[in-house]
């Protein structure tokens, strides 16, 4: 009796030494579905790491960013790893606000990072996130409506071919969309989707010399083909349906097509959740021949601010969470098809992966087609494709796309619409000194 | 005929009042039955009946811990509302019963810091959180709270007590009653329906205030309005399982409100009607 309280009171101890000794990081992070399933792997890094315990903060992704940049800014020291997009970490790693991520340890196998996102990720040729899943964004079609039309889809169609196809494939009585596309207001909605446009239109937000260019003939070709089509082809409603509204759509077989986030095709080919599984086909996104498609690149990756007081700590759960080791160890638990997509080569590689994601190798070609040191077909001051990497873009952006859902709406004309986005455009780059 | 008017009238106002209680309520009801629905339901369009499944709250307990916001939940909520009751009745008694040619004007300036749209001192009283180490702390988040609130229960107290009869507070001086006694012994008893209506009132305001909450909270703290926001996602569907947190988080208050119905309602129209 004595020995057992003796060992059961050795047990506590040790067990108090243990907590008092381990470090426990916190985490910022947004809610959907791969960063959700990392939360509940966790408990392979901490048997691997005893000595770290990890505290997760799980925000909706507009919310995370106000509380995560009025941290970093302020210092706050509330997290030690934050989950953050390729526009934040130039802007952020300008301002020596993140850690370059030198200390991934000797397995790490950098190198295998899809290049494209790698590139969106470092500054002078530093990493200073990692990737957690990357994406692109391409055409999901529905094979049954497009052969219908009498039509085959190419591998890289063009904005007429898309158009004429959302055409023909519209039956307003069987309440089928030819085709649904981004109108929710908002930098990261409808302004991720009509800036990559625009960019396979010849458009660019600003000059070499920061003059905005919505006054230009590009960007008028693109908000009017894309008002057009809406309004022939699109969905009711469509200025308020952003990328979950049109997931719903396209789920319940309500959509000929849909552009966007190629994380999608995930969603899309699950017979669990969409009536339309076994019959969508995949596409680049679409060009006018001007040699830019009208597709994004993005990454939710890791990265560390710099003022944590607990770097190897957090050093050590980034390159836990963006390892090659941890794609399989989802694939053990999950299956290949729930790996995080889109951020080491090597997987797209992988036979098993290939046989469970149809759209892995589409996929794959989207991300490389993207380049966002060079996004336009002329010449800019900036990087992004979907983006400008300035600090102004998430209010200008936002003001912007307020205007262009106002067009799709009808509530005001092209024209106007534009003429606005010029006038907000030069006050706001002005204001910032931008232009002299 | 005058009758006969008068309960057609009647009837038409019970109407009307439950046709607007049920358009108020119909989507905190709506919330309710889409927690019991699939996520392949919940897209489906719209449908008031259920399949039943509690899978959306089998998750949602699995992705996150109810029980340590809940309670983080009430602690904030319960402490903020007291330290603000200590604070406002002695300050509405004064307002009440010794008021000065500036006491309006107090109280409206009080009122108006109301109007103030939070985010503006966001980053102020951000750094001075972070400068005191109250980040993510209980103790910071009642305070903030309380100070959020305080205008109102300020307010809401100084109506009550102004319906007491001065003469009676004078009778207790005359009877040497100090002026602890008569805030005490006197004036709160004589009170208690108000004050008990401020603190429902002040519960659920603190409750349900999101925007200082999640924005100054991580993990230790956080109460039911960051686990509410931690299941909202602009890439992936997750209405199911949305719908599921916002009713657990809303179920306490939800719960109280309805036993204490009573003392709300006529706390609020205390005073409404001369």
């Amino acid at each position: 009796m004595k020995l057992n309280t003796l060992f059961l009171g050795l047990c506590g101890a040790s067990a108090l030494a243990f907590a008092a000794h381990a470090e426990t990081i916190t985490i910022a992070t947004v809610n959907n579905g791969d960063m959700v399933r990392m939360q509940k792997l966790t408990d392979d890094f901490t048997a691997k790491n005893p000595d770290i315990q990890l505290e997760w903060v799980t925000l909706e992704e507009n919310v995370l960013r106000e509380r995560v940049t009025t941290d970093i800014a302020t210092k706050g020291g509330q997290y030690d790893v934050m989950t953050i997009g390729t526009y934040e970490v130039p802007i952020w790693a300008k301002q020596q606000w993140l850690l370059p991520l030198d200390g991934l340890g000797a397995d790490y196998d950098t190198a295998d990072i899809i290049p494209a996102i790698a590139g969106g990720l470092s500054v002078d040729g530093k990493l200073y996130a990692a990737p957690f899943y990357g994406e692109s964004s391409f055409v999901m079609y529905r094979k049954d409506l497009m052969e219908k039309a009498g039509l085959t889809m190419p591998d890289a169609p063009t904005w007429d071919f898309i158009a004429d196809a959302a055409r023909k494939m519209t039956d307003r009585a069987a309440d089928i969309n030819g085709i649904c596309l981004r109108g929710k207001a908002g930098w990261g909605e409808n302004m991720a989707f009509l800036t990559a446009m625009s960019n396979s239109f010849g458009a660019r937000w600003f000059d070499e010399k920061w003059q905005p260019q919505f006054d230009q003939p590009e960007w008028k070709k693109t908000l009017q083909f894309y008002v057009d089509l809406m309004k022939d082809a699109g969905p009711s409603g469509a200025s308020s349906n952003g990328f979950n509204e049109n997931l719903a759509l396209f789920q319940q077989g309500k959509c000929g097509m849909w552009i966007d986030a190629t994380v999608a095709a995930s969603f899309v080919s699950n017979p669990k959740d969409s009536t339309v599984a076994d019959k969508v086909g995949y596409a680049l996104a679409p060009d006018t021949g001007l040699g830019k498609r009208g597709n994004w690149l993005w990454a939710w990756s890791l990265g560390i601010p710099a003022g944590t007081q607990k770097a190897e700590a957090a050093q050590k759960f980034v390159s836990w969470a963006t390892s090659k080791a941890y794609l399989e160890l989802v694939a053990s638990k999950e299956g290949w098809a729930n790996v995080p997509p889109g951020t080491r080569t090597s997987l797209y590689n992988n036979p098993e992966y290939q046989k469970a994601a149809p759209f892995a190798k589409m996929t794959l070609d989207s991300i490389n087609s993207a380049d966002p040191t060079k996004p336009t077909v002329k010449p800019v001051p900036y990087v992004g494709v979907q983006f400008v990497a300035i600090p102004e873009f998430q209010g200008l952006g936002t003001t912007v796309g307020q205007l262009f859902s106002a067009a799709l709406a009808g509530q005001s004309s092209v024209d106007d619409a534009l003429a606005g986005a010029q006038t907000a455009a030069v006050r706001e780059m002005t204001r910032a000194g931008y232009i002299k | 005929m005058a009758r006969a008017v008068s309960t057609n009238r009647k009837i038409g106002f019970t109407v009307a009042a439950w046709v607007v209680a049920l358009l108020i309520f119909f989507p905190i009801l709506y919330t309710i039955i889409t927690s019991f629905k699939s996520e392949t339901e919940a897209i489906a369009g719209f449908s008031l009946i259920p399949s039943g499944t509690l899978e959306s709250y089998a998750e949602v307990q699995a992705q996150s811990n109810y029980f340590k916001f809940f309670l983080n939940s009430v602690i904030i909520a319960v402490g903020s509302t007291i330290l603000a009751l200590l604070i406002a009745i002695p300050a509405a008694w004064s307002m009440a019963f010794s008021p000065t040619k500036r006491t309006k004007d107090v109280l409206m300036w009080m009122l108006s810091t109301k109007m103030m749209p939070a985010v503006a001192v966001l980053v102020p009283i951000y750094l001075i959180f972070r400068d005191t180490g109250l980040l993510d702390s209980h103790i910071g988040l009642t305070v903030m709270l309380m100070l959020i609130n305080l205008p109102i229960v300020v307010w809401m107290l100084y109506t009550y007590f102004r319906e007491i009869p001065g003469e009676i507070l004078e009778a207790a001086r005359m009877d040497g009653a100090s002026l602890w006694g008569e805030i005490v012994y006197v004036l709160t008893p004589m009170a208690v329906p108000g004050i008990a209506s401020t603190m429902l009132l002040n519960i659920i305001l603190a409750w349900n205030e999101s925007f200082w909450t999640i924005r100054l909270t991580t993990t230790n703290a956080a109460p039911l309005t960051a686990f509410i926001a931690s299941f909202s996602s602009p890439q992936g569907l997750f209405w199911a399982k949305l719908s599921a947190a916002s009713t657990l988080a809303i179920a306490p208050i939800l719960i109280m409100g309805w036993f204490s119905q009573r003392q709300l309602v006529r706390g609020l129209t205390f005073g409404a009607v001369k």
